[in-house]
């Protein structure tokens, strides 16, 4: 390399951030060392003042939150509280990682929380009628049911989305069949009931061409109604069963949790550090190992403590012992882990991006942009049945307003405040997890300082609109940066 | 002189009744800059879109490398090694540079993405185009100024091994310093063996970079002439006239349909 070239100054640059393996910064043609630790904090820094703030101001906000609701409480910073925080934010993260999909093209999904009720309350009827769907809701109800799954499979294939067509496969022949009632197979059925949906919406907005806010708003009065519907007027179904009871409100335990631990703690470190000595064997730019080695010390830490604490007793009286990491955990870890992958990996993600970043140049470089926008509302609805699972076990009922009232509002806050933009093309998954545990902080910790309900959605309210300003004043200085 | 790599006879296009391009010749010779000019409508655009397969010609052949071939749509034309670099670039801001060239046609290794393999690939290219203004292969394109974006979209060209690349007007909104970037990256491309198409309305760029002129007059073929053997005066008059002197359609009232 001459000389004059090694000797240009770095300047600062914006580069695909927050992906370890990016974040290169060099001159092009010498950018094959290795970043020194300075670099790369410096490197970090400018890009956070271009305006690629990524999930920095929730990771901030959250902290805060954390130290006032700790001063101003006894109780907030409790064991029993802690457990008690994952387990209420759970669904609405999940609901809210599906969303991630659909945001990150610039759509939105305003029937993820009502169809999140409707996949409840047919997982519901399965169980309560021991698998006699026809007997529990009905024969005309029932056949149009399944007409529209049968609807929802015929669309799926015709957009060549061969996972929303099994799944809705799945779901058609598990609801015709009738086998008795099992746990498993209910939450398996919500999951199918889920994509069906997606599969209708999607085809909606891709190939009818519909507007997805249009669609998703009408599709939110139809799912609102449909979960009426199977309910009835007053209605309450109760989820009498374990394994049900056990997904929102089980722990693991105490080997289980370690061994949690261990796997995701292990898992991370693998994958990071694979990559990064790949790349440094390549001779491309690479973070400086210490830093890498230090992220996940630091990782592996914080992880260490929150198992050990969660794996102490938490119980408020001596007559029963409560320990234990909570399913949810392992249930959020692994969608975000699966998501990621899917999102940073794979073609699919890749063209994910490439769709809400510019259309037309997807379309040119010859991706099928309706076949990925269908997609992403399968995915958000599936997620969203997961979603309905966690809530709808958390209070081991599903009443007529499940999935309704702000439940989907907070998810798409979920998304939003952790990062997400709603222009589209940028966000990440664990956005979606941030965020979720920003919003649950609050309600939990306003709950405690006893204040009421309006209060609670105000300041909820007020963050949602704080996080959306940060993200239109972060992307305008990203613009600005760029001339 | 090597045999041309792409040769157009006789290609005829009409979009209902309107007759766009009358039996169009054209040769493209590997290792030259061919610029395509012509006044607004002559059908330059037409001609680019016809080669690359976006508009299906009505009558006419095309030869790529001594063989005639047919070339139904873009992905033929891409297969052949024809790239077209259009005027709106076609970039996904929210991508960085090696993403963005990798973009519908992603290198995969047990069906996840190879971001090393397609890293060198892309600094490969990049630097075989002396590309220096670039600092990195991994910046965002959205932080990237006019001329850069211009760059990768070239390069992206590039990167396919392909032998033919049409550029659409790629200096029309660019600077001064960034307009000299890529006319030097269009002389690159012609030094390497590329047979390269430039359509532009700058003469100074098309004399700057050009081997050969060629010009269309509604929808004709008006001449295709050495940039050394004319001046700048006579393409302007090909571009409006349709003639120069003895260069030239003969007389415009004897260019009936």
């Amino acid at each position: 390399m001459s000389s004059e070239e090694a000797s240009m100054t770095k300047t600062t640059e914006t580069s695909e951030q927050e992906n370890p393996q990016q974040g290169a910064i060099s001159d092009f043609g010498i950018d094959t060392t290795s970043m020194s630790t300075g670099e790369a904090v410096r490197d970090y820094w400018a890009r956070v003042r271009g305006g690629e703030l990524g999930s920095l101001p929730a990771l901030l906000g959250m902290v805060v939150l954390l130290i006032v609701f700790s001063s101003l409480s006894d109780t907030f910073f409790t064991l029993g509280n802690l457990a008690n925080l994952l387990q209420q934010g759970a669904s609405i993260t999940i609901i809210a990682m599906g969303l991630v999909f659909v945001l990150l093209l610039g759509e939105i999904d305003l029937s993820a929380g009502t169809a999140s009720g409707v996949t409840a309350s047919v997982m519901a009827l399965h169980l309560i009628h021991n698998g006699n769907l026809l007997g529990g809701m009905g024969d005309t109800v029932f056949y149009v049911f399944c007409g529209l799954l049968v609807l929802a499979i015929v669309l799926a294939v015709l957009m060549k989305i061969w996972a929303g067509a099994a799944l809705s496969a799945i779901a058609l022949i598990i609801a015709a069949v009738g086998i008795p009632a099992n746990a498993w197979l209910e939450m398996l059925l919500a999951v199918c009931v889920g994509s069906a949906i997606g599969c209708i919406t999607g085809f909606l907005v891709a190939r009818v061409g519909i507007p997805s806010f249009v669609v998703t708003l009408a599709l939110f009065l139809v799912w609102n109604g449909v979960v009426l519907q199977f309910i009835g007027q007053g209605g309450t179904l109760g989820l009498r069963d374990d394994t049900i009871f056990n997904v929102a409100n089980g722990n693991l335990n105490f080997v289980g949790s370690w061994a949690l631990f261990v796997i995701a703690v292990g898992g991370y470190a693998a994958v990071v550090l694979t990559r990064h000595f790949s790349r440094l064997r390549k001779g491309l730019v690479a973070q400086p190992t210490s830093l890498v080695l230090a992220k996940i010390g630091a990782l592996a830490l914080l992880a260490a403590v929150i198992t050990y604490a969660l794996s102490l007793n938490r119980a408020p009286s001596n007559l029963v012992v409560i320990q234990g990491v909570p399913y949810v955990v392992p249930l959020v870890l692994v969608l975000l882990v699966i998501g990621t992958f899917v999102l940073d990996r794979t073609s699919y993600g890749r063209h994910i991006y490439a769709v809400g970043g510019n259309k037309e140049a997807a379309r040119r470089a010859g991706i099928n942009v309706e076949r990925i926008r269908m997609s992403v509302f399968v995915i958000a609805s599936s997620a969203a049945a997961i979603g309905a699972i966690v809530y709808s076990s958390k209070v081991g009922s599903v009443d007529p307003n499940a999935g309704g009232g702000n439940t989907l509002l907070l998810s798409v806050g979920a998304a939003v405040i952790g990062g997400t933009s709603l222009f589209g093309g940028k966000g990440r998954l664990r956005d979606a997890v941030i965020g979720g545990a920003v919003l649950a902080i609050i309600s939990n910790g306003m709950g405690l300082l006893k204040q009421p309900a309006a209060v609670v959605y105000i300041v909820t309210g007020l963050v949602l609109l704080l996080a959306a300003s940060v993200d239109a004043l972060s992307r305008r200085r990203a613009a600005n940066a760029a001339r | 002189m090597s045999e041309p790599i792409l040769e157009l006879r006789g290609i005829n296009k009409s979009f209902g009744p309107v007759h766009v391009l009358h039996d169009i010749d054209l040769t493209v010779n590997p290792g030259e800059v061919t610029a395509l000019v012509g006044d607004n409508g002559a059908g330059k655009s037409t001609l680019v879109k016809c080669i690359a397969g976006i508009h299906p010609t009505d009558s006419g052949e095309v030869l790529f490398e001594g063989q005639p071939v047919h070339i139904k749509g873009p992905r033929d034309a891409a297969a052949l090694g024809i790239e077209v670099v259009y005027q709106d670039l076609a970039l996904a801001d929210n991508l960085d540079i090696v993403q963005n060239m990798f973009l519908g046609r992603e290198r995969t290794k047990g069906g996840l993405l190879d971001e090393t393999d397609m890293e060198q690939a892309a600094r490969k290219t990049l630097a075989s185009l002396s590309v220096r203004t670039v600092k990195s292969v991994r910046t965002q394109v959205s932080s990237l100024s006019g001329g850069q974006r211009q760059t990768v979209a070239i390069a992206k060209a590039v990167l396919w091994n392909s032998k033919v690349v049409l550029l659409d007007e790629p200096t029309a909104a660019l600077g001064v310093a960034q307009t000299r970037q890529v006319l030097d990256l269009v002389r690159r491309l012609a030094e390497q063996g590329l047979g390269v198409v430039l359509i532009s309305h700058n003469m100074n760029d098309v004399f700057e970079v050009a081997d050969k002129i060629a010009c269309l007059y509604l929808g004709r073929m008006a001449a295709v002439v050495g940039s050394k053997d004319v001046t700048h005066g006579q393409v302007v008059e090909l571009i409006t006239a349709g003639r120069s002197g003895d260069l030239g359609i003969a007389r415009p009232e004897a260019a009936t349909i």
